[in-house]
């Protein structure tokens, strides 16, 4: 399954990139490989932007527009701001997920 | 901390807790005590959980033992979990659990207080000998606390330093599921904690194979995957929600369909409305449960899509089979096809927030297009019934 073609953000700065394999490692859709030691997107609709990958990158060489992809949450966002986030029981202690 | 502790129904520990099996000290809250300082109340007196079998003596303290099978009371509360806001308040206290008879070069696990994901995680880990530290992530799972920061690298490292983790084994790494990635960052765990992060697979059914395998994931432990069942099981909490509003739109709907010059008329109500209240349902159900359900195999990518496609078949369907389900007149019928299919697609979009795979950009680009089409299409239903009273008024 797929989600929409075109869309995603992440990207990948080859200058800074070392090959070292950990975005590999934590991306829950094998949208990165990494050949002649150089991570590269394979797999670019195949990205839910969970921000795995940027978070473990001791390089800063991996960005992405981090974020749930929720309609709830982002409906929520823009009715009362903020950033889209997975409160959605009412209940700021609770959580929809 | 005076704060009570996180556990199973905000009670602290389940209340028919058994003695330990033969030999070893029920785990009660002073054995647990020093491995979770700064979470408990000293002078709460407490009764450990039914799945805490005993305790293991460690230099930090003991560490209460864990069952690796679950009990009825255990799959009552998944499915309470999985039908109610009951999972807002299922959670296991964090700290460290053993499981079997770990020693001090035995593996540590890192999981979530929320007890469903706890749970899944010891189902399967029946004959290993292992450690499990639980943090606290409100009491969220791993996916979503880690999406959030709470599964995060600020909790894990207090939580190390909280259990003494160093005083519990000799050796010097953690394995972390791999869906705690966008909360944990492995080099700042090690650097503040000298504990590495060792990313395992995604499903706890793969920690043995990965195990045994000398900590090594294969590509496939490492993917997310939706099959029918998963999809399956998260549709009452789909369904949940709109059923909550579906009173509002049964009273809107009577009071169009009873409202005549002379007052509203509960005989017309009731036999304008009928078709319309079963239609409600049946956009509910074809948005929460058959969108979902047959997600891979309804055309086009977008979710709104999806379920307006499941809607208008659901509408049509039942509108030509079900002479009940009919609206009499064109008007009715328009409004009908317009709407149900729309409020089918609404409820399919939030399934969203429950899929392994969308992303945000991709929902907002939804959201941009689909909200005016809604909104749009509630007007013109509105102006169109408008009409149909009009006529029915005779001043058209």
């Amino acid at each position: 399954m797929k989600y929409l073609a075109n869309v995603t953000t992440i990207a990948v700065d080859d200058e800074r990139c070392t090959g070292c394999g950990a975005c590999m490692e934590v991306c829950p859709h094998a949208v990165i490989e990494v050949r002649e030691r150089k991570a590269v997107i394979v797999d670019r609709d195949g990205c839910m932007e969970c921000g795995a990958c940027v978070n473990n990158c001791a390089f800063g060489a991996l960005s992405v527009d981090k974020g749930v992809g929720c309609a709830a949450a982002i409906i929520n966002s823009m009715v009362y701001g903020g950033e889209p986030s997975c409160d959605c029981s009412g209940d700021k202690k609770g959580s929809c997920c | 901390m005076a704060t009570l502790p996180e556990t199973v129904d905000g009670k602290g520990a389940e209340q028919k807790a058994p003695p330990g099996p033969g030999g070893l000290r029920p785990a009660g809250l002073t054995l647990l005590q020093p491995v979770v300082a700064g979470v408990c109340s000293p002078n709460q007196e407490e009764k450990p959980a039914a799945w805490i079998t005993g305790s293991t003596d460690t230099e930090a303290g003991a560490v209460p033992g864990i069952s690796t099978v679950l009990a009825r009371a255990d799959f009552l509360g998944h499915v309470r979990c999985r039908t109610s806001a009951y999972r807002n308040t299922y959670t296991v206290r964090p700290g460290v659990y053993a499981v079997g008879d770990p020693d001090r070069s035995s593996d540590v696990l890192v999981s979530a207080n929320y007890k469903l994901s706890f749970d899944h995680l010891r189902r399967e880990l029946g004959g290993l000998n292992l450690w499990i530290l639980v943090i606290d992530t409100r009491g969220i799972n791993v996916w979503c606390a880690a999406g959030k920061g709470t599964f995060g690298s600020d909790e894990l490292i207090r939580r190390i330093a909280l259990t003494r983790l160093e005083k519990i084994v000799d050796h010097r790494r953690l394995i972390v599921p791999q869906l705690a990635a966008p909360g944990v960052n492995g080099n700042r765990v090690r650097k503040a904690t000298g504990f590495s992060v060792l990313f395992g697979p995604v499903y706890a059914r793969d920690l043995p194979a990965y195990l045994r395998a000398g900590r090594v994931a294969t590509p496939g432990m490492r993917t997310v995957r939706f099959p029918l069942i998963d999809r399956l099981i998260l549709t009452p909490m789909e369904i949940n929600p709109s059923l909550k509003k579906y009173p509002w739109f049964a009273l809107l709907t009577l009071v169009i369909f009873g409202l005549q010059p002379s007052g509203i008329i509960f005989r017309d109500a009731w036999n304008g409305g009928l078709p319309f209240l079963l239609l409600g349902l049946v956009s509910v159900f074809s948005g929460a449960l058959l969108t979902p359900v047959l997600l891979p195999f309804i055309p086009f990518r977008p979710f709104a899509l999806k379920g307006w496609i499941a809607g208008i078949a659901a509408t049509v369907l039942c509108t030509q089979t079900v002479p009940m389900l009919d609206p009499q007149g064109t008007i009715l019928r328009l409004v009908a096809y317009l709407l149900f299919p729309m409020a089918s697609s609404y409820i399919a979009l939030q399934f969203t927030g429950s899929t392994t795979f969308t992303g945000m950009s991709g929902v907002r680009k939804e959201l941009r297009i689909a909200i005016p089409v809604y909104v749009l299409s509630g007007v013109v239903s509105l102006l169109l019934l408008l009409i149909y009273k009009l006529g029915e008024w005779r001043l058209l």
